[in-house]
């Protein structure tokens, strides 16, 4: 057949054009076992061996710091002024009397993280919306940036922020003698802020990776952008927003400049018994400690190295990252078990 | 737009202004119930459209009428337009924020392209298959309920399960899944996951159902079943179809529309429409060359 002798033809012109690679012309069949021994890459060994180094390092950081918090916490443990069982009950947090219980700092960190979480997670939602749905490639291009921006400015200007502006109009919008010059609100706001960008990044990245196959089936059911964006792209992404709200929040607990600079250096020492739950324990217009807030504040006072005092703050340094890792596998858990399979 | 482009196509079937009477498409359905009066020009009606994508004029002077409860087949070489044509009909094209679309556009005698016209209203009456099954990732249940819930439906939970089963069954899925309603879309097979998706479009009651190559994904036997389904569909409903296959446009369809693709001196490829005729005709008795070399399998 025409069409037939024709390919063969152009088939045969082809394969005598092709030239052969220098290394395979070489040999003569006898000697091939000689050609195709294994051959020695001592290079790729060098490079393979460094590239572990460099990973084992962050795992044997972590190790050395779990390491040297398990140890100074013994020596707090083992100390017999302090008993576990007062660090993790007790609700008055007081080193120079001696009462080391960890619940007034915790309650400190829980009340900003919280706050935090309510201004970052509507802030940080809505602008990954707008991001991911709505922005033209242009604003897209523009906001995204910027928004990145926002995690580089160290987080003491944060705090000074807080100081000199937040907290100002707090006590002009609730009045000086609600809200105290540090307080637990104009911390939380600016927590919430410094991590606005950390969720709305995270949460973008998850919505922009719900195909668009499946925007389309719902334009075509009539739906409007607004119903496409909060009913199929949010739910679609669901896993990898929750999972960007979890390490947004494992960030505000480990937060430490802004909590010391704005919320004060008292630990909220309180009484379940007596004192009122939401006008002095929960109160976000009250000072309140943090665990950070204490570990940086001791670490760099003037206390003496191997005193009771000294050594609290790495039992509390235990307790963040126990915390914290948490929360990270907490939002590792999220994304594996709710992440939907698209092909 | 240069004129050298533009072509006439050959069509045997009348776009404009054909008398009731004279009419074989409208004469044919007087007996289908429609709440609303017959256009004697079909359910869809374009008029010397041209779709831009930027500059880029990606198909141009489609004049097509789209009978009432028929099927209809586009078909042709990769490139000439033929899904661009089917997106342009339900407005789905202005999800791309480059796409133009020239000319008119006209379902019911309305010209969808009007301004005052809401896209949402017209993807809510002119529906959508695509060609990879796109089932979202909730229950198969919650996938026939979504397009009715946001729809305004305010129904009860008992009429839902109703319009849900109705659709399913519509569909040739309920047996299949009528136990399992609560599992994921996505746990279905390919040409499962293809028949939710048609029964989420119909859930709605559209008037026209397009579809974008629908089995193009699927195996033999589940191409074979849609194939059925849309036969036993288009009682209810108008159905367009862009088709690689050309045995599918063959087996299923009652119209045909071929197209084609040129390229002009710049190296632009443009799609344009070369014949629409009854499908047997077509197939059997093609007016113009092209047709003839396309479906003989010479080209494309």
């Amino acid at each position: 057949m025409q069409p037939a002798g024709a390919r063969s033809a152009g088939h045969t012109r082809e394969r005598r054009e092709l030239t052969r690679p220098m290394a395979l012309k070489l040999g003569a069949v006898d000697n091939m076992k000689e050609q195709l021994k294994k051959r020695r890459r001592p290079g790729e060994r060098v490079i393979i061996g460094s590239l572990f180094f460099a990973g084992a390092i962050s795992i044997a950081v972590t190790v050395g710091i779990l390491w040297e918090l398990g140890k100074e916490s013994l020596l707090f443990f083992t100390d017999e002024v302090v008993s576990v069982g007062q660090f993790f009950t007790s609700t008055v947090w007081q080193p120079q009397a001696e009462n080391f219980g960890i619940w007034p700092l915790i309650l400190g960190t829980m009340l900003i993280t919280v706050i935090a979480l309510f201004v970052a997670v509507p802030i940080g939602l809505a602008s990954a919306i707008y991001l991911s749905e709505y922005a033209s490639p242009r604003v897209r291009g523009f906001f995204k940036p910027l928004l990145e921006v926002l995690v580089g400015i160290p987080t003491v200007v944060f705090g000074f922020f807080a100081i000199t502006f937040v907290t100002p109009i707090l006590r002009d919008i609730f009045g000086t003698s609600v809200v105290g010059f540090f307080n637990v609100l104009s911390a939380g706001i600016v927590v919430g802020l410094l991590i606005v960008p950390l969720i709305s990044s995270l949460a973008e990245d998850a919505m922009s990776a719900v195909p668009s196959s499946l925007r389309q089936a719902a334009y075509g059911l009539g739906a409007s952008k607004l119903e496409v964006s909060l009913r199929v792209v949010v739910p679609a992404a669901l896993s990898g927003i929750a999972a960007g709200i979890v390490i947004g929040m494992s960030r505000a607990v480990g937060e430490t400049m802004v909590v010391t600079l704005a919320a004060g250096a008292s630990p909220r020492n309180f009484n379940l018994g007596s004192d009122s739950v939401f006008g002095y324990i929960l109160s976000p217009f009250e000072a309140a400690q943090t665990m950070t807030g204490y570990i940086a504040i001791t670490a760099s006072g003037d206390i003496s190295y191997d005193t009771i005092d000294y050594n609290s703050i790495f039992a509390i340094g235990l307790t963040l990252f126990v915390i914290t890792l948490g929360l990270n596998s907490l939002s590792r858990r999220i994304v594996k078990r709710f992440r939907q399979e698209y092909d | 737009m240069t004129s050298d482009t533009q072509r006439e196509a050959v069509v045997a079937i009348p776009t404009d202004n054909g008398a009731p009477a004279d009419n074989p498409v409208a004469a044919e359905h007087d007996d289908v119930d429609r709440t609303y009066e017959h256009d004697v020009n079909g359910v869809i009606r374009t008029s010397d459209m041209d779709v831009f994508y930027g500059d880029f004029r990606a198909v141009g002077n489609v004049s097509l009428s789209f009978a009432f409860n028929e099927i209809t087949a586009l078909i042709g070489p990769s490139g000439c337009g033929k899904s661009t044509v089917l997106r342009s009909l339900n407005r789905m094209n202005d999800l791309i924020p480059s796409a133009r679309v020239d000319g008119e556009v006209f379902y019911h005698g309305e010209d969808i392209y009007d301004p005052e016209v809401d896209p949402v209203e017209i993807r809510r009456r002119i529906g959508m298959v695509f060609q990879k099954p796109n089932p979202f990732p909730k229950s198969i249940y919650d996938n026939v309920a979504w397009g009715v819930k946001i729809n305004g439906f305010k129904g009860r939970k008992e009429a839902m399960d109703e319009v849900v089963e109705q659709a399913l069954t519509e569909a040739a899925l309920w047996d299949e899944v009528k136990d399992k309603l609560n599992d994921s879309g996505l746990s279905l097979s390919g040409g499962q996951q293809q028949r939710l998706c048609i029964a989420r479009a119909i859930a709605i009651q559209p008037d026209v159902v397009l579809m974008d190559e629908p089995c193009s994904a699927l195996d033999p036997i589940a191409t074979l079943r849609i194939e059925e389904l849309m036969i036993k569909l288009k009682q209810h409903y108008s159905i367009i179809i862009v088709t690689h296959n050309m045995q599918q446009a063959a087996r299923v369809s009652d119209k045909t529309a071929f197209f084609n693709v040129e390229l002009d001196a710049t190296g632009q490829r443009t799609g344009y429409l070369v014949e629409y005729s009854p499908t047997d005709e077509l197939f059997t008795r093609p007016r113009v060359q092209q047709t003839e070399d396309y479906i003989t399998g010479r080209f494309g």
